[in-house]
Parts: C-alpha cells; structure tokens; sequence
C-alpha cells in the first residue's frame, strides 16, 4: 500500500507523468483528475462537457488508454503516465491530427476538440487503417455539439493517410 | 473526502470496517454521475483497481475467475473471453463508449444495481458466481442474487465483490446478448436478452434465458428455457413452435417500467423478440463450437 494514497489527510500528494514530464502535485482527494491538471497544473486543454463521462471533452491518455479525466479522481493518477492534447504535438510541430483538423475545418466552438484530437490520437496509434465505420466507433465517446462530425471524420481519415505516408 | 488504495483485499476490508460511510468504487462512471446529482459525498473513496486480485483475468481447472473492477475492455479484448463466453463478452462491450471501456466492469455494473446493466443479463445465464468479501473473510453467491432492486443490492454495508467465477461452458453451448436502445449507440437498453443453450446433437439440452430491463432487477425465465430444452436445431434453425413459446414466456416474465423511451407494451414485444433472434444466435454459436 501507496503511503501517499492512503493518508488520512484530505489532500493527497501525487506523483505521475504528464506529456513525458514527472510531475508533483497536491490535489483534493474528492477532486477530478480534470481539474487537477486545469488548476494545479495549468494544463487547460482537456474541457469539461458534462462532467459525468458522457461528452468526451475531457479525454486523455492513462498509460495509453482514453479515459474520461472528470470521472478519475485525482489521486488515481499516482504513478500513472498521463498525455492531454497538449503533449500530442512535438514541439512547435502540429500533430497530423491537429493539421488537418485546421485544414478541414473540423471545429466550430471548438470545445469537443481537445477530446477528439486524443481520441483520435489513440484510434491511430492502434490502427494506423481504420474505416470510416471504425472511426466513427471509436469517436462515439465524444461528443460535438455543433454536430460538425462529417469534417472530423474527414480530418481523422486524412490524417491517418499522412501518417501512413511518413510510416513508409 | 478522503482517498485510500489499498493494495489488498484484506486493507480494503480494514478500511471499511472503520468508515461505515466508506463507498468502494472501480471505475466510477456511476458514482461520479451520481454524486454530481446530489447523491452525498461519502466520507472515504475506497479505489478497489490497486488490488491485483481485483483486475486479474485467470482461466485454471476449467474455471474462468474475472476480478470484479477488470476494465471490461480488458474482457472483449480477451480473445479466450471472449469465445468462451461471446454473449458476456458483447453484454460487457456494450457499456458506454471506449472512454467508459476502459474503466467499466462486471463488478460496477453489477452493484450499481441498474435493471439496465449490459453485463448482467450474460452473467447470469453463464451461471456466474460472486465472491463477496465480507467483514472478516469471503462468501459467494450466485450473480443473480447480488441485485435486489433499482439501485439496491444484497450486500451488506462494508462488502464489496471481489471477484466472479465462471465455469468453462460445456460442450455444444452458446450464449449470446442482445439490446434495444432507442437511438444506434451510447445509450441505455430498454430491452435486454441473453441466453445460452447446450445442443445435443440436434437438440437442445440445456438453455437459460434472462431478460434485462423489464423488471426491477435482471430476471431468469425458467418458462422460456422450457421451451427450448428439447427442441430441434436439425439444419441449423430452431423449429416454429419453440421459438413462439420461448418469445411468449418472455413477454409474460415482463414487468417493465412505461416511459418515453418505451412503453410496456413496446418492452414486453421487444422482450419475445429478442429473446428469439438472441436464441438463434446461441444456437449457432452452440453448433459451431463457439
């Protein structure tokens, strides 16, 4: 047993990784990973919908799964290795996803788009081919409220032509 | 509110024998929708993921043996799972989005006691069994015994379910799960139905059917299992007059709730015909060794 989760204080010291980076915080235990990484960590990507894991606009990578971080507490994330949309490009240089999302014009209030950008992130990571259909599958956890999935879909295709070319 | 994770059964059961208002939780996709909608903050968290026994998938001495907070991505993605147990596998699957899949398990759907819970249905006809952790030790009950109502279970304050066991299904058994949503996807069934058959030969021999969301918890159907045991599968087809007994006894083990998702009598029609199109999947699935 972790000293640090089981402390009867009711802040918890956490130790984890975020975007590659080891990084320490103090967080409420009853408080969500969401907005640890909002307020403690000023990491302001991930957005949050409904609060309650339906949207997606919070979604980002725990040791390369997607999870909704409004449903995760904060002290859950000890140890884990966390990625928001804000660890998805390297450097200066836009994600593919991020390209063609700017491209194709896949947002309009852009609130959802953090959400999808990892979601997509994580389709393409473990299938570097997907079909339309199998897309729209593993997007089915995010939801746009401005209804503009067609140019999403669309960015998530091209995007994963482009990655194809430069695996080659 | 305080946060603790213990590493094991036993400190998880110390945690709770301390805090009568402790909640335990796996993936919190219920308890945290819930307490957003007033549900009162308990005192402690109890994270039952850092237990390893909790989140083991083992198969040993013809006995599947499923940590009750497994992420059910984890199940569907088992490949042994899930052609041991296709029906479980695609109840389980059904649970929100990926997001979801990766926190979700049978130990959460089954406790948070939602007469809508995907997983549940498959379990039970599968015969699965619950290991409960008491105060001071373990018992285990049949799946089907956990839920006792929307919302409430038969456990104890301070038990929590450990795990589930399965045995390997017999030769010539199939299951299979089908839902009815009102929209094609992320929503909550207005209609559940499993059921697994054993065929001998060309008959069945053994068949259990449970129906979801029809009734305050999960309902075994004796009547409709009756009236596939002993009916033929010669060709691949059950014959007429079972299915019409199995989709009768069906609609009449309905007691479902009359909502704008669906009203009784859509859920009671919905019930016979799932019941049926979810046994001629078994079946096939009987017949091919799945």
């Amino acid at each position: 047993m972790s000293e640090n989760t089981t402390t009867r204080r009711s802040r918890t010291h956490v130790s984890c990784t975020v975007n590659g980076d080891q990084v320490d915080f103090l967080a409420d235990d009853g408080t969500s990973l969401l907005d640890a990484l909002r307020d403690e960590l000023d990491l302001t990507g991930a957005k949050e919908g409904c609060g309650t894991g339906d949207c997606g606009a919070c979604t980002v990578l725990v040791d390369g799964r997607i999870n909704c971080s409004c449903l995760m507490f904060a002290p859950e994330a000890e140890g884990c290795d966390i990625v928001t949309v804000e660890g998805i490009a390297e450097g200066d240089h836009l994600h593919p996803l991020q390209q063609t999302f700017l491209e194709g014009a896949a947002l309009q209030c852009g609130v959802c788009t953090p959400g999808f950008l990892v979601s997509a992130k994580a389709l393409l990571d473990e299938n570097p081919d997907p079909t339309e259909t199998e897309i729209r599958y593993a997007l089915a956890g995010n939801l746009c409220r401005c209804t503009g999935y067609d140019k999403i879909v669309r960015s998530v295709q091209e995007a994963a032509v482009q990655l194809r070319g430069a695996a080659r | 509110m305080r946060y603790a994770a213990p590493a094991t059964v036993e400190e998880a059961q110390a945690l709770l024998a301390d805090d009568a208002d402790a909640q335990v939780f796996a993936g919190a996709t219920d308890l945290v929708p819930q307490m957003r909608a007033g549900r009162p903050a308990p005192s402690l968290l109890v994270d039952l993921k850092r237990i390893d026994r909790l989140t083991s998938v083992t198969h040993e001495d013809g006995r599947w043996t499923i940590g009750a907070a497994t992420p059910t991505a984890d199940l569907t993605r088992n490949e042994a799972f899930t052609a041991a147990f296709p029906g479980l596998s695609e109840g389980a699957g059904l649970i929100g989005s990926d997001q979801i899949q990766n926190r979700s398990s049978l130990g959460g759907n089954l406790a948070n006691a939602s007469p809508a819970a995907d997983s549940v249905p498959a379990l039970i006809a599968n015969d699965g069994q619950a290991v409960i952790a008491t105060a001071d030790g373990t018992r285990t009950v049949p799946a089907a015994e956990v839920a006792t109502g929307p919302g409430h279970t038969s456990l104890a304050d301070g038990e929590f379910i450990v795990e589930f066991t399965l045995a390997d299904p017999p030769a010539g058994t199939g299951d299979a799960y089908l839902r009815m949503i009102p929209r094609t996807e992320m929503d909550i069934a207005i209609v559940g139905a499993a059921v697994r058959v054993t065929v001998d030969g060309d008959t069945i021999s053994d068949a259990t059917v449970v129906l979801g969301a029809v009734a305050p918890t999960a309902v075994v159907v004796p009547d409709a299992a009756a009236a596939l045991v002993g009916a033929s599968v010669a060709g691949g087809t059950l014959d007429d007059s079972a299915t019409a007994a199995l989709a009768e006894a069906a609609e009449a083990a309905c007691d479902p709730i009359d909502d704008k998702r669906g009203t009784i009598a859509y859920r009671r029609r919905v019930a016979g015909v799932l019941a049926r199109r979810a046994a001629a999947i078994a079946v096939e699935r009987a017949r091919n060794g799945a």
